[in-house]
């Protein structure tokens, strides 16, 4: 399976990320599953004429595309020309480039939340006027229309992540080479469900802080970040806690809330990003799947009942109070 | 005289979009011009939003030194709160910054300069079959021995700073998460394997030996490792003469620690070192498709000109010190430091070799100073102070990222960011031409670089072009 790989108006950080996949090494993993480059903008020898021969041969169909990742959203100012991001030495937008070739391409990845939704380059005001793939935010239909769908019938594979995820980039198109990648395994904002169906929330340290509501009041202190610190964890989608990035890091393993990066609209949370939004005094952002009225009551119920331990480590940087050991038998 | 003129572009295997015009007569390039392509627009982005959410915003213009972006945030906050982080905490910011210029420079060297030699056109030269198995992109041992070493070394990042790139782990009063005992250890050892990696491939010989390299003449018959291979290949292609830049060095000193900054700060320009006078910053906007004057980056605006209008041929403005344009990055650093072989290497002038050259010594050197902080951590201590934000003010914060001096200029008006501005490495090295006709340093550098009869894509040029390792995502913004 070939791989053709542009970087768009990002700021190249999930092929960055891509580098960091481990056992094995991302070349010895994509080799081994019959996954090669046609090219790569920062791993590629060819260079300059080279490479513009190659997308014209893939624009006329004599080389064939299985697979387009676009890195980066898609610029499309000013005034809707693309000319904020001029594919070098080719006179044409990236937003033209990705328009034809995507026609051309079995599949169609958007390889982090710049190319799946606009990302970070569509903050504040948007001044580049950038948009996704196949989305714009929430919405579904960016540089290729809603109903878009590539020469295997599936829509633009969103690999959505702030950065990405090395293995949600390698899984994909390895599970994509397999052939065992149907419309039925990607959600509905077509993010891949193997790491899409997990919560943030899923193994983060602070579960135990959590469950009493024992919670950080600044960063660095190890309670639950989501009354004051502004985590989403428990609405962002991820495996960010169960798999574990670089090693065994994550957001909240480091001590700062987790802002979402996998989702449409997470540059514009519409409050600071470490700082929850309240009103009277109740985080505006509870967890998705649960009545608020009982989320209130278990809160207080827990706040009430949390032992001294989980209370006195939340609002400290480091375990003040371990667990106790049952005393043994003498 | 036979001129051409020559496109060269998608330039890749540099950190972004690049486009590089040539004027050639003779077969000699007479004139170049640098276009940074693409335009994001974070500067006006971050206007009215509450100034933490820089360190959430800034670190995303660039996947590579994202890190340093982070720390320039970081300590143009701490600037304008007028605060200093705490010491371990500054020493744990300096670990992870470390850490990245490291990654950064074996990245560089490994996977966008030295697949160059394996290319086909050098197949008659007597190191060739060794570049081949060593450089080859994507294929080659050393590229791959590379990224995995790479990724083993970020654990450091994964445990103390959650993940790589995009971290929030750094803020003005220090960072994030306090180490334990264990989780020193851990990072020792980690330390540990990747020194056994770098003196088992990349120097073939001990980190100190490279280290304590006196002169230009130590370095360049340096015989062992891919920095021996390099030198080899450097000497025959002779890169010692390939690509001067301005002469005119600047680095903001890197690594700021409760007692002073490890690198040096300072201006270098023959053999004289003086003080970086930030006041003398100005942004030339005469050759980039931007509106407004020029300015110092606590004034500067950023209002893309949506119509792109000649001369302007680049998004990237043209930063001076003093009118001048200079030459920023892991070499320059190296000279503003003082280190002895990167001093005599620079009294030849910033050649390709000079700045692969600083490079490779920066990598050791960093992977000594690692060690250091590493043991340094005192898992008791505290790892981060409060700092809090005026509602009217400014801050300036000045890092170095592995290509060079970087700094963010943040005004504060009613607790909101009424304008921050950002110079990066790039944004230097990179520049376009300013209103005097002034090349930027990469403009400066390609004039009289070789061009072969039949070459569409010189590969001189892409030496030269690649010597400096630009980051094109930060180079404009
Ligand atoms: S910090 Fe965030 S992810 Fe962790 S337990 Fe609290 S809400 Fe969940
Ligand atoms: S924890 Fe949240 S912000 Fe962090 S990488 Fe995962 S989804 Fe993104």
């Amino acid at each position: 399976m070939n791989v053709l790989w542009l970087q768009s108006a990002g700021c190249g950080g999930c092929t960055m990320s891509l580098l960091c996949a481990e056992a094995p090494n991302v070349f010895d993993l994509l080799e081994g599953a019959g996954i090669e480059f046609l090219w790569h903008p920062a791993l590629s020898e060819e260079t300059g004429a080279a490479v513009r021969r190659l997308l014209e041969q893939v624009e006329s169909s004599e080389v064939p595309l299985d697979v387009l990742c676009v890195e980066g959203s898609i610029v499309t100012g000013p005034r809707g020309t693309g000319r904020f991001h001029m594919l070098s030495g080719t006179g044409r937008s990236m937003l033209d480039w990705v328009r034809n070739l995507a026609q051309k391409a079995q599949h169609v990845v958007a390889v982090g939340t710049c190319a799946a939704y606009g990302g970070i380059t569509s903050a504040g005001g948007n001044p580049a006027s950038a948009i996704g793939v196949q989305y714009d935010g929430h919405h579904n239909g960016g540089a290729l229309p809603a109903d878009f769908r590539s020469r295997s019938g599936l829509p633009v594979i969103n690999v959505a992540g702030c950065p990405t995820h090395p293995d949600w980039v390698t899984e994909t198109l390895m599970l994509l080479a397999s052939g065992s990648l149907s419309a039925a395994d990607l959600d509905t904002l077509a993010r891949p469900k193997f790491y899409a169906e997990h919560l943030v929330h899923h193994a983060c340290p602070k579960n135990e802080f959590y469950e009493y509501k024992a919670s950080a009041t600044r960063l660095s202190e190890m309670g639950c970040m989501m009354e004051n610190l502004g985590c989403v964890g428990t609405q962002a989608v991820g495996d960010c806690n169960i798999r574990g990035w670089n090693g065994e890091g994550s957001c909240t393993r480091a001590g700062y809330p987790c802002i979402n990066c996998t989702a449409p609209e997470f540059e514009e949370p519409n409050h600071a990003f470490t700082e929850t939004p309240k009103f009277a005094g109740i985080p505006v952002g509870l967890p998705s799947d649960m009545p608020k009225a009982w989320f209130m009551a278990l809160a207080s119920l827990s706040k009430a009942a949390t032992p001294d331990r989980i209370a006195r480590n939340a609002v400290s940087d480091r375990i003040k109070v371990p667990p106790k050991q049952k005393a043994g038998k003498t | 005289m036979s001129g051409r003129n020559l496109l060269v572009g998608p330039f890749n295997r540099v950190e972004g979009d690049l486009e590089i015009r040539l004027e050639v007569v003779d077969n000699k390039v007479v004139a170049a011009y640098a276009n940074s392509p693409l335009y994001r627009g974070f500067e006006p982005m971050m206007l009215g939003k509450v100034p933490s959410d820089a360190l959430t915003i800034t670190p995303r213009i660039c996947g590579i030194c994202s890190i340093s972006q982070s720390a320039a945030a970081a300590a143009a906050l701490g600037d304008a709160a007028g605060s200093q982080p705490a010491p371990q905490g500054a020493l744990v910011a300096a670990l992870l910054h470390g850490i990245e210029n490291l990654c950064d420079h074996l990245t560089h060297f490994n996977l966008f300069f030295a697949a160059d030699f394996a290319r086909p056109a050098y197949a008659e030269r007597s190191w060739h079959p060794q570049a081949l198995k060593r450089f080859t992109a994507m294929q080659g041992s050393a590229v791959r021995q590379a990224v995995e070493a790479r990724a083993q070394l970020l654990h450091i990042v994964g445990l103390l700073g959650g993940k790589w790139p995009h971290t929030l782990a750094i803020q003005p009063g220090g960072v994030t998460r306090a180490p334990s005992a264990r989780d020193r250890i851990r990072i020792l050892s980690t330390l540990t394997a990747f020194r056994r990696y770098l003196e088992a491939e990349l120097f073939g010989a001990p980190i100190e030996a490279f280290v304590e390299l006196a002169g230009a003449d130590a370095i360049s018959t340096w015989s062992t490792g891919d920095a021996g291979l390099f030198m080899e290949i450097a000497a025959d292609l002779e890169l010692e003469k390939l690509g001067f830049g301005p002469g005119r060095y600047l680095s903001y000193g890197a690594y700021p620690l409760p007692e002073g900054r490890t690198f040096g700060p300072g201006v270098w320009e023959n053999g004289e070192l003086s003080p970086v006078t930030t006041e003398d910053i100005r942004e030339d906007l005469s050759h980039a498709w931007m509106l407004g004057d020029e300015n110092h980056p606590f004034k500067g605006q950023t209002i893309p000109d949506e119509d792109m209008k000649d001369p302007a041929y680049s998004w990237c403005k043209a930063p001076r010190l003093a009118g001048n344009a200079v030459e920023t990055g892991a070499f320059a650093r190296q000279v503003v430091d003082g280190h002895p072989a990167a001093l005599d290497l620079a009294a030849n002038g910033s050649s390709v070799l000079a700045r692969v050259a600083g490079r490779l010594l920066e990598i050791a050197r960093t992977q000594l100073l690692l060690e250091q902080w590493a043991s340094a951590i005192t898992p008791e201590a505290v790892f981060m102070e409060s700092s809090s934000l005026p509602e009217h003010g400014q801050g300036e914060g000045l890092v170095e990222a592995a290509r060079g001096a970087l700094g963010h200029w943040i005004q504060i008006e009613n607790g909101r960011i009424a304008g921050y501005q950002i110079i990066a490495p790039t944004t230097w090295n990179f520049s376009p031409r300013d209103r005097r006709g002034q090349p930027g340093p990469v403009e400066a550098a390609l004039e009289g670089a070789v061009v072969g009869d039949d070459e569409e894509t010189p590969l001189s040029v892409q030496h030269i072009v690649r010597s400096f390792d630009p980051c094109m995502v930060c180079t404009v913004h």
